[in-house]
């Protein structure tokens, strides 16, 4: 019997380390004779400075280097443009260290290395640095005018992108149109915050001329081409490990950042091991951003609610730099005529530069943004209309009849984006029975009158996971019966381990013990890129699949020549081959591993060893999609609001594991709704984050976020052999639309409108008392 | 700077070493005894990751001076459970997938054990009550409480 293990809530695998201190993090690394690193960060968000008098701090005892951007040479070139966009103006890229100009407040300016992390914090204050503030551009619509103080001095404004993705014929779309919706809406920066901060470690060892890194990073393999590039090594001098890493969201893989380039550096001046761990304050001003757009969204709708056309016009904040490209602001862009056959929709982004950190994508990657756009743009259209926020969308549902169903859309620059494989009229009944939508909104009349105000809100979401670039898999039987699974992409929590030791051992029919996976070395296995997007399963998987079956099938090749017995005759059951109907006759893979290295009878270009590698991409990636569903009271002399009922109704193909999904479920939406109430950063008027640490960053406790209840609808995808479709983004995606309609729903009788998250208190009392900006 | 000498039992052990009064004790638990299944999450004493327990009470090890422990017992992660011997607490958290990446891991099951040390039989509103100081950002809490809810079980279950 071949034990089926995909499907299965199989225990993780990683979590007895993790569960008794034994885990290895980046800061739990100690090396013998390591020195410790601190970063220079700019406190202004615009200034020029000529000189950097490090001559007190290289007196302290304990100081061993002050690295700034004269030191550093070629290492100072700026970082790569990771995408490309096709309205790309000035596209600008940051460098490791600042070379006389800063562009926000946290910018690193110079690195300290000492005995002590203590030590080189000390030694950060005695550096003194000329710097000329200069007027910054901090809020989005400010910067984008004409005449707006310049983020970067060798342009003629800060925009710089300008896309248009322009599907069907809007112009009849709204000639035909009965009603026509217009308004502004604005999802808030926010930040992914992952428990564990970012660190580097890095060693040279001049003996072998190899540097090895550790590092925090969601891309190590992509990692390691930046790094050697940059200190003019061989790729191959050149390792770079993501050890156990606290969580990742997308805040961890930017290509790469300054400390990337300068802990290595110093590492090789040095001849010494140098340890670099962020502090909290330094993740919120020296790591990435997500989130802030304003959308000018104009929605054409028939009296009986059929949405014929939609126009975007909408800002996004790209902070200092755009390595990425315009990434989020694409993803936002295809994503807008989410689940709904919407006939023409035209939309344009300008990616801005501002005087505050880099953007990148985090959970979602600018998907949440277009998600609250368009489901709030739908509640916003039914209230006009006098429907209700369920039946408009059941209106405008795309249905399995249509599929596949082209929305027309790009992902990403390179997916088109084709629903498929999902039944979101079934998804919305099931959420709205699971919510009791209908007698929340029956009650509502009577609770009114007593002072309760209950609501309920309901958000769609479809999501392009799966997508390019490739990952690739080794699977390699060793003799001793183990099986060796390597792969480049990393694991920040997501239990990979497990699900590919799933993949693996079932196409192999061996015990998931037997299997030992490594990832996110790129000693080990140095193609793909990297963990993000909600690719892992869908990506990888099918290349862990892909090699395992080629495996399986050499395994019964050799079976077949060591038991003169026909391939077909033979079965693979409990780690060894044997004949159909003759269990006795039997060999096992750890046998058939051995005879496949016959050392002294190869044939010269044969290949030894029982292992094979898959490389996989989905062109067409794979649409996940759901319903999230909440009812929420508003306490309306306080502004405090209570998740009673959060549903999560979705279906991302065969399950490899339902406890993993659901794992991700539950924190996806976690910080969907963190971004939708408390979570906000903000600046002053000269770029000054007023928000650096938790204390005035509301990450969500266990008081906040209600149990959840999920419905798993399982539509196999067509478009990989697994069935699978990518699970890590869809909780958050939707979180905030859900939220923010249960909460206008509630406050109907006040005549709220929300145009904008999160909602916090006082922005809730502004809502009732009728000041929230239109 | 000049050094103070301390005395501290850590998970039974005692230990003596000499510390500048500025050392946090997450710096002296990680770096000077190597114990680091504690982890540092903010160092600002919000996140809660840091917690440890001293003298049978939790503390944040990110907000307390290694000279204040002079004198006091610490009891941390690598003193719950080994992975072939788990603490309740511990083996339910991996049953009822309590962690993901891991990191809040072992503030979040020193925090639970005190709670059950004090509560054999919380409701919800009491576990949540209690891990209100631990942030995660991967579970969304809810199998942490479930987790706690299955440790409370095995507990009463396996007696005093």
């Amino acid at each position: 019997m071949t034990t089926q293990l995909i499907g299965e809530p199989v225990e993780r695998r990683e979590d007895a380390r993790l569960l008794t201190g034994r885990a290895r993090f980046i800061d739990d690394i100690h090396l013998p004779e390591m020195l410790h690193a601190a970063v220079l960060r700019s406190p202004h968000a615009k200034a020029r400075f000529t000189r950097i008098d490090a001559s007190a701090a290289l007196a302290l005892p304990g100081v061993h280097a002050v690295i700034t951007h004269e030191d550093l040479g070629s290492a100072n070139a700026p970082m790569p443009l990771l995408n490309e966009d096709p309205g790309f103006i000035y596209p600008r890229t940051h460098q490791a260290l600042a070379p006389g100009q800063v562009r926000f407040v946290g910018e690193a300016v110079a690195l300290v290395v000492a005995d002590s992390r203590y030590l080189a914090e000390d030694a950060l204050d005695l550096i003194e640095v000329d710097y000329v503030p200069e007027p910054a551009a901090v809020d989005l619509a400010a910067a984008a005018q004409p005449g707006a103080p310049l983020v970067h001095d060798d342009t003629e404004s800060n925009v710089a992108c300008r896309t248009a993705d322009n599907t069907g014929d809007i112009e009849s779309a709204f000639a035909a149109a009965d009603f026509v919706l217009r308004e502004e809406l604005r999802p808030e920066r926010g930040a992914a915050q992952p428990m564990e901060t970012r660190g580097v470690v890095a060693r040279y060892d001049a003996s072998l001329e190899q540097l090895t890194i550790w590092d925090t990073t969601q891309a190590p393999v992509s990692a390691r081409g930046v790094i050697a590039d940059k200190l003019g090594m061989a790729e191959a001098a050149v390792t770079v490990i993501a050890p156990d890493v606290g969580g990742g969201f997308g805040v961890k893989i930017y290509l790469v950042y300054p400390e990337e380039v300068l802990v290595p550096f110093a590492a090789r001046m040095l001849d010494r091991p140098v340890k670099w761990i962020e502090d909290r304050r330094e993740h919120f001003i020296g790591s990435n951003h997500e989130r802030l757009m304003v959308h000018r969204i104009e929605v054409a709708a028939t009296k009986d609610g059929r949405i014929l056309g939609i126009k975007d016009h909408f800002l996004y904040d790209s902070g200092a730099y755009c390595p990425y490209g315009p990434i989020n602001a694409q993803c936002a862009q295809a994503i807008l005529p989410g689940p709904y056959k919407i006939p023409a929709v035209h939309s344009t982004y300008e990616a801005v530069y501002t005087n505050t950190p880099t953007v990148s994508p985090y959970r979602g990657a600018g998907q949440p943004h277009g998600n609250f756009v368009t489901e709030t743009a739908m509640n916003h259209v039914a209230c006009a209309l006098g429907l209700d926020a369920a039946e408009i969308r059941r209106r405008n549902l795309v249905r399995p009849e249509d599929c596949p169903w082209d929305s027309g859309r790009i992902f990403q620059g390179n997916t088109p984006f084709i629903h498929r494989d999902s039944d979101y009229p079934a998804q919305l009944a099931k959420a709205l029975d699971a919510l009791d939508y209908e007698g929340v909104k029956r009650s509502q009349p009577a609770e009114r009158e007593q002072g309760i105000f209950r609501g309920a809100g309901i958000a769609f979401f479809v999501e392009g996971t799966g997508i390019s670039p490739y990952e690739g898999v080794e699977v390699r039987v060793e003799p001793t019966g183990h099986v060796h699974v390597t792969t480049g992409y990393p694991s920040q929590g997501q239990g990979h381990h497990t699900t590919l030791a799933q993949v693996v051992a079932e196409t192999l029919a061996v015990a998931p013990e037997q299997v030992v996976v490594e990832s996110g070395r790129s000693d080990r296995f140095a193609w793909g890129v990297g963990t993000f997007a909600s690719r892992s399963a869908v990506v990888g998987g099918s290349a862990a699949l892909g090699a395992a079956k080629a495996v399986r099938a050499r395994a019964l090749d050799l079976a077949s020549d060591e038991l003169e017995v026909a391939p077909e005759d033979l079965v693979l059951e409990d780690g060894a081959v044997h004949v159909k109907g003759a269990p006795q006759m039997a060999v096992t893979l750890g046998a058939l591993a051995y005879a496949a290295n016959p050392i002294n009878t190869l044939t010269s270009g044969a290949e030894p060893g029982l292992r094979a590698a898959d490389y996989y991409r989905s062109p067409d990636g794979a649409i996940a999609s759901g319903v999230h569903g909440a009812v929420v009271v508003v306490d309306v002399a306080t502004g405090m609001v209570e998740i009673e009922t959060y549903v999560v109704v979705h279906d991302c193909g065969v399950m490899i594991n339902p406890t993993i999904v659901e794992g991700q479920i539950l924190g996806g939406t976690a910080q969907g709704i963190g971004g939708a109430f408390y979570e906000k950063l903000r600046f002053d008027d000269d770029g000054q984050p007023l928000v650096t640490t938790f204390m005035d960053y509301l990450i969500p406790t266990a008081m906040e976020i209600p149990s959840i209840e999920i419905h798993h609808m399982e539509s196999r995808c067509s478009l990989n052999p697994l069935g699978v479709k990518g699970v890590g983004e869809g909780g958050a995606i939707p979180a905030a639309a859900a939220f923010a309609g249960a909460v206008e729903d509630a406050l109907e009788p006040f005549g709220a409108t929300v145009r904008a998250v999160p909602l916090d208190p006082p922005a809730i009392l502004a809502l009732i008392e009728g000041r929230a900006e239109s | 700077m000049e050094r103070e000498t301390i005395s501290v039992t850590v998970n039974g052990r005692a230990y003596e070493r000499a510390v500048e009064p500025r050392r946090l004790l997450s710096d002296f638990l990680r770096e000077d005894l190597r114990l680091t299944g504690t982890h540092v999450g903010c160092e600002h004493g919000v996140c809660g990751s840091c917690t440890v327990m001293m003298d049978g009470v939790t503390a944040r090890s990110c907000l307390t001076f290694a000279v204040m422990a002079d004198g006091a017992e610490i009891e941390t992660i690598e003193g719950l459970g080994s992975v072939e011997a788990m603490h309740p607490v511990q083996q339910a958290f991996w049953e009822k997938h309590g962690l993901q990446c891991g990191f809040c891991t072992p503030g979040m099951l020193m925090t639970a054990v005190e709670l059950l040390k004090a509560n054999p039989d919380p409701s919800v509103d009491d576990i949540r009550d209690a891990i209100s100081g631990n942030l995660c950002r991967c579970t969304g809490y809810q199998t942490i409480v479930e987790s706690i809810q299955y440790a409370a079980k095995l507990m009463r279950e396996d007696g005093p």
